[in-house]
């Protein structure tokens, strides 16, 4: 295995590592308005995931600075190509983050139902973003000779040669990502959360399933006909299959274990469903970690990946540094283990 | 081409200086919040506990304000200066990665701990939090300086075949000469920050009659620790800092100092105004000598001027960085002077009912934010017109795939976007303020609180 193949799947179990934790989180932002009615479940909600949203964010910033440092190339050419896209999705966090944070802070009906939209909204609209920014990267981008490309928002909503940020393919896996974070945050309050809360939360969950399933297979073909050599690695390599056979089973579970009422098993399904789509999509890809809409201009792992000697001194601390990391996120989630009481903390 | 150069260039400086108001005073408050557990922790002063309690909610409501704002900084390599990244991410992207690695996980689980886990904690296990937070937010400012530090003096680097920049020895980038006083200088400026806000708050209370046992705490601790900062904000890091300039980029040196033409004996000018198109100080208050003893410890040193470097090599707007220091060491002066007279009017007793004295320490509050952002300018300015000094120039990094209009549009978003979060932190902030250490709420107040019953 190449230095460079090892920072890919480092860099690519970051990014599964955030969507999983975050995604929760956000997922919980998606149905806030719907699962939680009332003053006093809101701020149950928001106390559910209010000691653990800001460390689960910062796994994007870490995977963003990984990325950095690993490929260099890759975060600047990705970064400056989806530009408009990227600066929303800064708005989007902001707004999310003072929608939680600052909500509690002003006991007034206005005050709060005004940070609840906030929070609401922007955390759809991050799923959708995320999903979209996804669905670019398995499509490709109009990258050319200099390594560098701009998309605009979007074009003709088809795979034209200058493809925008939303076309058809983008805005499907946008809306697959809406609904499995959706079913990802219900199963995460069903866990910590009891009595209508819980109940309501499972509804969402249940209602969500036969969603993310028509999507998901949906999703799949969609992408066989946007591009149609993605399944080179799965046809050369078998191992490959595993992944087909964590996200079915990993969705049966769900199913299973829902409407009895076995929350855990069905977040640790839902979590493994994450795993296992976006593990599929690197899988899919590698080397390629950018393809670009003319192939030959796709970026891969060894045209973008700093030099050596960076690498191989990274290894060390980021070793280092990510089993500290553990160790926080194993204390934290273990101190705030349990469904959330009333009246309890902040928010 | 050069109206996007200039929109990148306000992007990058726009954000940066609106999220730096954030960080410095979480950088400063989280020692002062150490400092206020310690000592409540060993006299079991529940005085000590209630400030510290006051200043974690303002610290709280900041740091939020400085993550939302600071996830902008690591985006805006890419994004708005993306050659840049490309040819030097190899190196500085250690640094970074670190930051996020090392730093924010520790703050970020600990900040949670800290501000809602009280009740679940030992008292010891809570002062400990509180440490791993001061501990994660002091570390993520070395990165940040360690970065900027390879950008003003590049170290531990090779050139690769490619043209990029590679790392060549990891200790050498980390430890860069150059971080250590950027840091040493920054983190006082921080704890300066930390320091006069709140003496601040604490004058404001004792000015009003209120809280006014807290209000003492306050103004005790903020000037003792400010004073210490205030001193060492000058010497040794400014100092030492101002040396580093003199060795490395003496052009920037000349253009701080308004130094058009070189000289032996050469003055330092303390007032007066750059004339670029002259090439001289116009109505200048100068002491005779002093700039060549303070660069180079004798008063007959040569101080090479402007002129003794290819114009194309000065920096782009040497007026404004003149300024942005004369200002970052009059108001450093300042602080010492406050400082030091309060510390003595403490020692003395008298400080508590020296209302003037009060008026001038509650009245300073903004001063360390404008010193503070003045010296990064001065840092940043003095810096052109390289990005990369000697090795890349500021024109040649930005991402030349992005308009000037879209970044123009992004631009002002932000403004819009900061501004509302600049208001609402403020009117957050007042509002803790208002409620106090504990919980009284004056009559033109909101309703109380519930955490603050």
């Amino acid at each position: 295995m190449t230095l460079g193949a090892l920072w890919f799947c480092i860099v690519a179990v970051m990014v599964t590592v955030y969507v999983v934790l975050d995604g929760f989180d956000l997922g919980t932002g998606v149905i806030y308005l719907f699962a939680a009615k009332t003053s006093e479940e809101r701020r149950r909600v928001l106390r559910a995931i209010g000691p653990v949203w800001d460390g689960n964010e910062v796994w994007l910033i870490a995977a963003g600075g990984t990325l950095y440092f690993a490929f260099p190339q890759l975060y600047a050419s990705s970064f400056s190509g989806f530009y408009l896209p990227l600066m929303m999705v800064l708005w989007l966090l902001m707004l999310r983050a003072i929608g939680i944070e600052f909500r509690a802070h002003v006991e007034a009906p206005l005050w709060q139902g005004f940070f609840d939209v906030i929070f609401a909204g922007s955390s759809i609209l991050l799923c959708l973003f995320f999903g979209a920014a996804l669905g670019n990267v398995v499509r490709g981008v109009p990258l050319d000779a200099t390594g560098y490309f701009f998309e605009p928002l979007w074009t003709n909503f088809k795979l034209g040669p200058q493809t925008g940020i939303l076309d058809w393919y983008t805005v499907l896996i946008g809306v697959l990502a809406l609904v499995t974070l959706a079913a990802h945050g219900s199963h995460y309050i069903g866990l910590k959360t009891d009595e209508d809360l819980g109940r309501r939360a499972r509804g969402v969950a249940l209602l969500c399933w036969p969603l993310q399933f028509f999507l998901t297979c949906f999703s799949l073909v969609a992408t066989y006909f946007v591009r149609p050599d993605i399944m080179a690695n799965y046809s050369s390599h078998k191992i490959g299959l595993l992944v087909p056979i964590v996200v079915v089973s990993s969705l049966a579970v769900i199913l299973w274990a829902t409407p009895k009422e076995k929350e855990k098993t069905a977040f640790i399904a839902s979590s493994l469903y994450i795993i296992g789509m976006l593990v599929g999509a690197a899988f899919a890809l590698y080397p390629v970690v950018l393809p670009a809409r003319d192939p030959q201009y796709s970026l891969t792992v060894e045209n973008t990946a700093a030099a050596a000697h960076g690498l191989t001194v990274g290894l060390v601390w980021w070793t280092l540094s990510a089993l500290l990391a553990l160790a926080y996120f194993v204390f934290i989630y273990r101190m705030f283990r349990g469904k959330v009481q009333a009246g309890e903390g902040h928010y | 081409m050069e109206s996007a150069l200039l929109i990148h260039r306000l992007h990058f400086a726009f954000t940066a200086t609106f999220h730096y108001l954030f960080p410095q005073l979480t950088m400063g408050l989280a020692l002062l919040i150490v400092i206020l557990k310690t000592i409540a922790l060993r006299r079991k002063d529940p005085v000590y506990d209630q400030a510290a309690r006051f200043w974690a909610k303002i610290f709280g409501i900041n740091f939020v304000l400085g993550v939302v704002t600071g996830i902008p900084m690591e985006f805006q390599f890419g994004t708005n200066w993306s050659v840049f990244s490309r040819f030097a991410g190899g190196v500085i992207g250690q640094t970074l990665a670190m930051e996020g690695m090392f730093a924010f996980f520790l703050e970020s689980s600990f900040l949670g701990l800290f501000l809602f886990g009280e009740k679940r904690l030992s008292p010891r296990a809570h002062w400990f939090s509180a440490v791993a937070v001061f501990v994660g937010s002091w570390l993520s400012g070395y990165f940040i300086i360690a970065t900027d530090a390879f950008m003003q003096y590049p170290v531990g680097y090779y050139k690769a075949a490619d043209g990029s920049l590679q790392l060549a020895s990891f200790w050498d980038f980390v430890l860069n000469r150059w971080a250590f006083w950027q840091y040493a200088h920054n983190m006082s400026g921080a704890a300066i920050t930390g320091c006069f806000v709140m003496t601040a708050v604490g004058a404001f209370y004792l000015l009003s009659h209120k809280c006014v046992e807290h209000g003492r705490v306050f103004v005790k601790i903020g000037v003792i620790v400010g004073c210490i900062f205030s001193i060492l904000q000058l010497f040794p890091t400014g100092d030492q800092q101002g040396k580093l300039i003199t060795e490395h980029q003496p052009v920037t040196l000349a253009a701080m100092e308004g130094l058009f033409h070189g000289q032996t004996a050469a003055p330092l000018v303390l007032l007066g105004q750059p004339n670029d198109a002259q090439g001289k100080i116009d109505n200048p208050l100068e002491v005779p000598g002093v700039l060549s003893v303070l660069s180079y410890q004798r008063w007959g040193a040569q101080v090479r001027g402007l002129d003794a470097f290819p114009k194309e090599d000065w920096p782009g707007n040497i007026p404004l960085l003149y300024y942005s220091y004369h200002i970052m060491v009059g108001l450093g002066t300042f602080f010492i002077a406050v400082m030091v007279v309060s510390l003595l009017l403490l020692w003395r007793g008298k400080i508590f009912n020296a209302r003037w004295m009060l008026w001038i320490l509650m009245l300073s509050a903004p001063f360390p934010y404008i010193a503070n952002t003045a010296g990064w300018l001065t840092a940043e300015l003095g810096r052109q017109p390289w990005l990369v000094y000697g090795l890349m120039r500021t024109e040649d990094g930005y991402s030349k795939s992005v308009s000037a209009g879209n970044g123009m549009f992004t631009l002002l978003g932000f403004m819009g976007m900061y501004m509302v979060l600049g208001i609402l932190g403020l009117f957050l902030i007042r509002r803790e303020i208002e409620i106090g250490p504990v919980g009284i709420v004056s009559a033109s107040g909101f309703d109380p609180a519930p955490e603050a019953k």
